[in-house]
C-alpha cells in the first residue's frame, strides 16, 4: 500500500473573481521511504497539492488515502490529529517561536500529542541530536543561524517520528552552502527510512531527489524517476577546493 | 496541555510584552480597585448610618410643640410651649403600642466644678427617655421616681461631660453647680457616640423634669407643666404610623382644637428618616460600585483590544500551532488562558491596591472599614469572568483562522 494515495484529486476555490480550478483531478502515488520533488512555477498548483497531502486543506474532489485513512471524512480535529501523528512540516520561513529555547521548539508537537514532560524533553533532545544542533538545544532561534534554525525546525518535523516529512521550500532562505548542508539531512534522513517531500521551484534542489513530479496550471506535467546527486559529495568537494573570491584575495606587495 | 504549562505558556507571552501587558492590566487594575474601594466605602457610610440610627434607638417618633397662629402670625414649630408632661402620661396611657413616652426640655448652661467649668446641653426629663433611647448608666444608677417627683438636685453625666469636668476624678457622689444650684452626680451613661448629625451625644447633663424646669430654666408661670418634646417609643415598626395617627388625634382632643384649626403640635417619625438616611447610603453605595463597575468594564474592553492586536501579530505562530497538531479548542485555549491570565494578575494588583486605599479612606475618615473577604473573592472572580469574556472573542478569531492563510501571513 503507497504511503500516498490521491485520485482524481482536485481544488477548485470559489473567489469573487471566479472559480479558481488550482489542482485539476491529479491522480499518484508516493511510496513510503521515498525522497520526492514536487516542482513547477508559482500557480501551478503544487502549492495546493502540498496543502492537500499535508492535511491543511480538502479537497473538492476526488480520494485522498494517507497511510490508509481516507482523509475527506475527517474533520477538523481529525486532520489536527493526523498532522500531529503522520506528517511533519518544514518551512521556508522556519516558523519557529522566537521566544522559546530550540528544545522548546521542538517540543511543540509533543504537547499537542499530549506527552508527558520528562518525556518531551527527552525526546526533543534526541530529534535535535539527529540533526547535529544537541549542543544549541537551549539557545533561541534569534541566537541561531538560519541553517541552524532551519535543522531545528525539522527535528521538530521528526519528533513525533512522522510518516512523511513535507519541506515547502526548505532551502529558499538560505545561501547555497547551508542549502547543501541541509539537503544532505534530508538525504542522510531519507536513508535512514523518512519519507520525504520537498517541494521547490528549484531545479537545483530537486536534482537531490530520486523522484521528480511537475506541476502545471494544476496538471501532472511529468513524473521522472532519477539518480540523486550527492549533497553530501558536493559538500565535500566545496570543502576540497574553496571557491576563491577575487575582492578579497591579499597582495602582500600592496601593503605598506 | 496541562493547565499549569498553559500558564506558564500565557506568563511568557505576557511578558514578551511587557510594557504592553502592564498598560493594559492597568484598567483592571484600577477597574478591580475602584470597586473593593468604593464598596468598602459604600458600607463604610451604611454601616455608620446604621449604627447612629440605632444609637438613636429604633420604633421612635418625637413631638414637638409648634406652628401657633397669634393675629395672623404663624409662628413655626417649637415658638410656643403647648404640649405638657401630662400629655405625655396620656400619651403612654391611651395611645396603642406605646412603650414609653418620655416629656423633654433641652437647654445650654454652663457646668462649673471647682477649677473647671463647661458649656453642655442640660436635658431635663423623667425616666422614659432612657427606656425610649435604650440607653443606660455606665456607672451609679438612673433616676429615683421619688427623685423625679420632688425634684431632687441630682444629675446623670454623659462621658464627655465627665471626661472635661472632673477629669480622673470619679465624679460619682461629686458636686457641681449649674447656674449657682449645686447638683450631686448619681450616674455616668454609657457612652453613645456621634449622632446622625455629627453631634456628640455624650456630652450632656440629665436631670429630674421638675428640677429643670425650676431651678435651671427658671419657669413660674401658670402653664409651668409645659414641655418642649415628648419622645415616643413603640413597641414595634408596625405600630409606629397607627401610633403617630392615635397620637395626633389625642393631641387635638386634650389640646381643644377645633375642626378648622392646625395642629399646634408636630410629630416626626423617626424611622422614616433613619430608613430615608439608610436608603440613600443604600443608593450612594450601588451609584459608586456602578461607577466603578463600568471603569472595570473599560480594563475588560482594553484586554479584548490588545488579544485582538496579539492575535493578528501572532497569525503564523497559529498558523505553525495549527500545522503541528493543534485543534481548534487548543488554540482557542491558548488565548483565553492568555488574556484570563492577564486579567488575574490585574485583578490581583487592584485588590492589593484597593484593599489599601479602602482602609486609607477609612482611616481618614472614621469609619469602620468594611472590606469583606466576599468582595475580594466576588473581584477575583469577576476578574476571571472578565479575561474569559473578553478574551473570548480574539480567541475565536484565532481559533478559526485557516492554517494555510496564517502560515502565508506576513
Amino acid at each position: 500500500m503507497p504511503l500516498i494515495e490521491a485520485r482524481e484529486l482536485s481544488r477548485v476555490y470559489d473567489l469573487d473573481s471566479g472559480r479558481v480550478t488550482a489542482l485539476d483531478r491529479v491522480s499518484l502515488d508516493i511510496e513510503a521511504g521515498d525522497l520526492v520533488a514536487v516542482m513547477g512555477p508559482s500557480g501551478s498548483g503544487k502549492s495546493t497539492f502540498m496543502n492537500l497531502i499535508g492535511c491543511l486543506d480538502r479537497p473538492t474532489g476526488g480520494h485522498y488515502r494517507l497511510d490508509g485513512v481516507a482523509v475527506e471524512t475527517l474533520s477538523s480535529d481529525g486532520l489536527a490529529e493526523l498532522r500531529n501523528r503522520k506528517l511533519g512540516f518544514v518551512f521556508q520561513q522556519f516558523n519557529l517561536l522566537p521566544r522559546v529555547d530550540a528544545c522548546a521548539n521542538v517540543e511543540l508537537p509533543m504537547v499537542y500529542a499530549g506527552a508527558d514532560r520528562k518525556a518531551r524533553r527527552e525526546r526533543a533532545l534526541a530529534a535535535l541530536g539527529r540533526v547535529g544542533l544537541a549542543e544549541r538545544a537551549h539557545h533561541r532561534p534569534m541566537q541561531l543561524s538560519g541553517g541552524q534554525q532551519q535543522r531545528v525546525a525539522i527535528a521538530r518535523a521528526l519528533v513525533n517520528e512522522p510518516r512523511l516529512l513535507l519541506a515547502d521550500e526548505p532551502t529558499g532562505a538560505l545561501d547555497s552552502r547551508t542549502a547543501l548542508e541541509i539537503l544532505a539531512l534530508f538525504q542522510d534522513l531519507n536513508r535512514e527510512g523518512v519519507t520525504v517531500v520537498l517541494v521547490t521551484h528549484d531545479a537545483e534542489v530537486a536534482r537531490h531527489a530520486r523522484r521528480v513530479i511537475r506541476f502545471r496550471d494544476g496538471h501532472l506535467l511529468s513524473d521522472q524517476r532519477q539518480q540523486p546527486a550527492d549533497a553530501r559529495a558536493a559538500l565535500a568537494a566545496l570543502d576540497a577546493a574553496p571557491p576563491v573570491y577575487p575582492e578579497t584575495e591579499i597582495h602582500a606587495e600592496a601593503l605598506p | 496541555m496541562s493547565i499549569f504549562e498553559a500558564i506558564r505558556s500565557a506568563l511568557t507571552a505576557i511578558g514578551a510584552n511587557a510594557l504592553r501587558s502592564a498598560l493594559t492590566m492597568l484598567g483592571i487594575i484600577i477597574g478591580v480597585a475602584a470597586v473593593i474601594a468604593m464598596v468598602a466605602i459604600g458600607s463604610g457610610a451604611r454601616e455608620r448610618v446604621t449604627s447612629q440610627i440605632k444609637s438613636l434607638g429604633a420604633n421612635l417618633a418625637i413631638i414637638q410643640s409648634g406652628n401657633v397662629t397669634q393675629g395672623g402670625a404663624r409662628l413655626g414649630a417649637g415658638a410656643s410651649s403647648t404640649l405638657t408632661d401630662e400629655d405625655a402620661g396620656a400619651i403612654l396611657k391611651e395611645v396603642e403600642d406605646v412603650v414609653a413616652a418620655a416629656p423633654a426640655i433641652f437647654t445650654r448652661a454652663q457646668a462649673v466644678y471647682a477649677g473647671t467649668n463647661w458649656s453642655t446641653q442640660i436635658t431635663a426629663t423623667d425616666l422614659d427617655f432612657f427606656a425610649a433611647r435604650e440607653w443606660d448608666v455606665a456607672e451609679g444608677r438612673l433616676f429615683e421616681p421619688e427623685e423625679l417627683r420632688k425634684g431632687e438636685i441630682v444629675a446623670i453625666i454623659g462621658q464627655t461631660v465627665a471626661k472635661n469636668l472632673f477629669g480622673e476624678q470619679n465624679p460619682l457622689d461629686q458636686q457641681f453647680r449649674i447656674r449657682n444650684v449645686p447638683f450631686k452626680v448619681i450616674g455616668v451613661m454609657a457612652p453613645k457616640g456621634q449622632s446622625a448629625l455629627g453631634q456628640d451625644q455624650d456630652d450632656v447633663i440629665f436631670v429630674p423634669l421638675d428640677t429643670g424646669r425650676r431651678r435651671i430654666i427658671g419657669r413660674n408661670y401658670a402653664r409651668d407643666r409645659s414641655v418642649q418634646t415628648i419622645m415616643v417609643k413603640f413597641a414595634n415598626e408596625g405600630a409606629i404610623a397607627p401610633g403617630i395617627e392615635q397620637t395626633g388625634a389625642l393631641l387635638r382632643q386634650r389640646h381643644r382644637l377645633m375642626a378648622d384649626q392646625d395642629d399646634d403640635f408636630i410629630v416626626r417619625n423617626l424611622t422614616e428618616i433613619a430608613n430615608t438616611a439608610t436608603q440613600a447610603a443604600t443608593t450612594l453605595s450601588w451609584l459608586l460600585a456602578a461607577v466603578a463597575g463600568v471603569s472595570l468594564l473599560v480594563g475588560g474592553i482594553g484586554i479584548m483590544n490588545i488579544m485582538l492586536v496579539s492575535v493578528t501579530e501572532r497569525t503564523r505562530e497559529i498558523g505553525l500551532r495549527l500545522a503541528v497538531g493543534a485543534r481548534q479548542r487548543d488554540i482557542l485555549a491558548q488565548f483565553l488562558i492568555e488574556a484570563t491570565t492577564l486579567a488575574t494578575i490585574g485583578g490581583a494588583v487592584g485588590i492589593a491596591l484597593g484593599v489599601g486605599s479602602a482602609l486609607t479612606i477609612a482611616n481618614i475618615a472614621g469609619w469602620p472599614s468594611v472590606v469583606s473577604i466576599e468582595t475580594i473573592l466576588v473581584a477575583v472572580g469577576v476578574s476571571g469572568m472578565i479575561g474569559v469574556f473578553f478574551g473570548f472573542y480574539p480567541a475565536r478569531q484565532a481559533a478559526r483562522l485557516d492554517p494555510i492563510e496564517a502560515l502565508r501571513r506576513e
